[in-house]
């Protein structure tokens, strides 16, 4: 209460002022989210650059980066036919994968996971099956999916459906399991349809499980696009690390990385913007 | 013994790892329509079983329960639950917590402009009105449990069934919710069975208590008829000798007949 009287007291001049200070408030805000960063990031540079710049250093430092790849860094769009394409189409041409991929193992990991998580049957029938599969090491599957598909780009693609689908598989049968027997109750006595209860309780009750399982699996697909392609070849950013190898240029598979890691990134961050948003609340 | 709802003869037997265990036995009661009937009993003896028989979240073993001339055998809207932890939908605001309960009961029956008046009076008659778009979780405890009252009176069911609706609630804000259903039962003269474990709140709100024995095996021990008149006055109790009589035959039913070491 006295804390209402006294702002209900304040002279009309200060308001201004305040309205100043808030703004201030915002870029004080912004800039302890940005500064420190920053100066991090300033500080490793400069460390790499000590350390990669005497004589006889294995790696390039950062100057010899940036120089080197200058032309990949400012002309991202170039495109001289087969694999020699700019970086945004190696990249592109990853993504596109991790995507179709990503997208299957998101809807049969969430089918799947529905399915286990509803029916204990269902359940004590695959998960052992789950269980033991999941701990398979992504590219251990490529031997058998290109013998399978006898063509390398769905053989990428299949081992990033393998390699997503599990932790989505297994958190929306978390999701499911721990809905409270109090919604089941709610929806009995509404006398809800399977459908209805699907879409009305089921759904925005394990949302956030199912997005926890999506975040995990989108950077394990990351993770898996960039060794798989190494192997199978063609344009994608995996294989053009693979390609710089063989040409021993250190600079552009540093630079490849780079872009690697802040792709990486923005999946995670995107997957976990659609879960806030769908969820309605933070997960 | 044939009422608007009758239990008769209701068992109930569980299967556990440490073999059978019989809840309840020999459970008969009919209740008249329009009536209000507290179950009151030890904590664990058998209430919560025998109001989800009624709703028929649960199957009776022995026994069958009947409304309205009809068996019950599964849940359904004309037996609306308020469930003791309000068992709101937390990501549905409170009028999307009552909406999903109208419109799946007179989806075709009503157009969707009456299903929001509905949905609207209905959270009116609890007091909600104020705090349609709230969350659950942006409420306070008091409030959800008048959202969970509000959505099952949305739902015009034949008998409404609440299983200590008020107990996790403050002496205050349990008066005030109390007040609240007897003022909705005077207007709707609906018929309802609620367990509690407050005698004075089934004294107040009561047109018979029914007090159960202690478990295994429980069964309904003896039943208090409530004599006042309606509409009461919380206050005006204070000095009744009605009031007094029940209270003292509930309170010795529990704490000399039938005490319980705890
Ligand atoms: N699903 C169940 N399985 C086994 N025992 C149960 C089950 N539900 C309730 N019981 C037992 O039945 C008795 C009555 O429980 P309940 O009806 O919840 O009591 P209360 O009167 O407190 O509501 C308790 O002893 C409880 O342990
Ligand atoms: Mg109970």
């Amino acid at each position: 209460m006295t804390m209402t009287m006294g702002e209900a007291a304040k002279p009309a001049r200060l308001r201004p002022w305040l309205a100043g200070l808030r703004l201030q408030d915002k870029a004080r805000d912004c800039a302890l989210l940005v500064v420190p960063p920053l100066i991090t990031i300033g500080l490793l540079l400069l460390l790499w650059q000590m350390l990669c710049s005497q004589p006889g250093a294995s790696l390039p430092p950062p100057s010899k980066v940036i120089k080197d790849t200058w032309q990949l860094i400012s002309d991202p769009f170039f495109d001289n036919g087969g694999t020699d394409v700019g970086l945004f189409w190696q990249i592109l041409a990853s993504l596109k994968r991790v995507c179709i991929g990503f997208s299957l193992a998101a809807v049969c990991g969430v089918a799947l996971g529905v399915l286990i998580g509803q029916s204990s049957f269902a359940y004590r029938g695959l998960d052992p099956i789950f269980q033991v599969l999941r701990t398979v090491p992504p590219l251990a599957w490529l031997p058998i999916s290109l013998a399978a598909f006898k063509d390398s780009n769905p053989s990428a693609i299949f081992v990033i459906f393998i390699t997503a689908i599990w932790p989505v598989i297994l958190n929306t049968a978390v999701g499911v399991r721990q809905i409270p027997e109090d919604y089941r109750n709610v929806a009995r006595v509404l006398r809800l349809n399977g459908w209805e209860y699907f879409f009305k309780i089921m759904l925005p009750a394990s949302v956030p499980y199912m997005f926890t399982g999506l975040r995990i699996g989108v950077g394990l697909s990351w993770l898996a696009i960039v060794a798989a392609e190494m192997l199978v070849g063609g344009v994608g950013i995996g294989f053009f690390i693979w390609d710089g190898w063989n040409s021993s240029l250190l600079s552009e598979i540093i630079l490849a990385l780079i872009y690697v890691g802040i792709i990486g990134f923005l999946l995670d961050r995107i997957i976990g913007f659609f879960g806030r948003l769908i969820a309605g609340r933070p997960i | 013994m044939r009422g608007y709802l009758t239990i008769e003869q209701v068992g109930k037997t569980f299967d556990t790892q440490s073999g059978k265990f019989t809840a309840l036995s020999n459970v008969s009661l009919a209740i008249e329509k329009g009536e209000f009937v507290t179950i009151i009993g030890h904590s664990g003896c058998g209430k919560s079983t025998l109001l989800n028989i009624v709703a028929g979240l649960s199957r009776a073993t022995t026994g069958a329960v009947l409304l309205d001339g009809v068996s019950v055998d599964e849940p359904g809207p004309d037996r609306a639950v308020v469930f003791q932890n309000h068992s709101l939908l937390p990501w549905l605001s409170a009028y999307a917590n009552v909406r999903l309960a109208v419109d799946k009961v007179f989806g075709k029956t009503k157009s969707s402009a009456e299903r929001d008046e509905w949905t609207k009076h209905n959270l009116d008659l609890v007091h909600m009105n104020h705090a349609l778009h709230k969350k659950p979780d942006e409420l306070s405890g008091g409030m959800r449990q008048r959202v969970g009252i509000a959505r099952a009176l949305a739902m015009q069911p034949k008998i409404l069934l609440l299983d200590e609706p008020f107990g996790a609630l403050d002496a205050l804000t349990r008066a005030h919710l109390q007040d609240t259903v007897m003022e909705i039962h005077q207007a709707t003269k609906s018929t309802a069975i609620m367990i509690t474990h407050d005698v004075d709140e089934a004294v107040l709100l009561s047109n018979r208590i029914v007090m159960m024995t202690n478990g295994p095996a429980a069964t309904i021990g003896d039943i208090c008829q409530v004599g006042l008149d309606r509409p009461r006055r919380r206050l005006e109790m204070a000095d009744s000798l009605e009031y007094a009589r029940c209270r003292k035959q509930v309170l010795q039913f529990l704490y000399e007949r039938h005490a319980k070491a705890a």
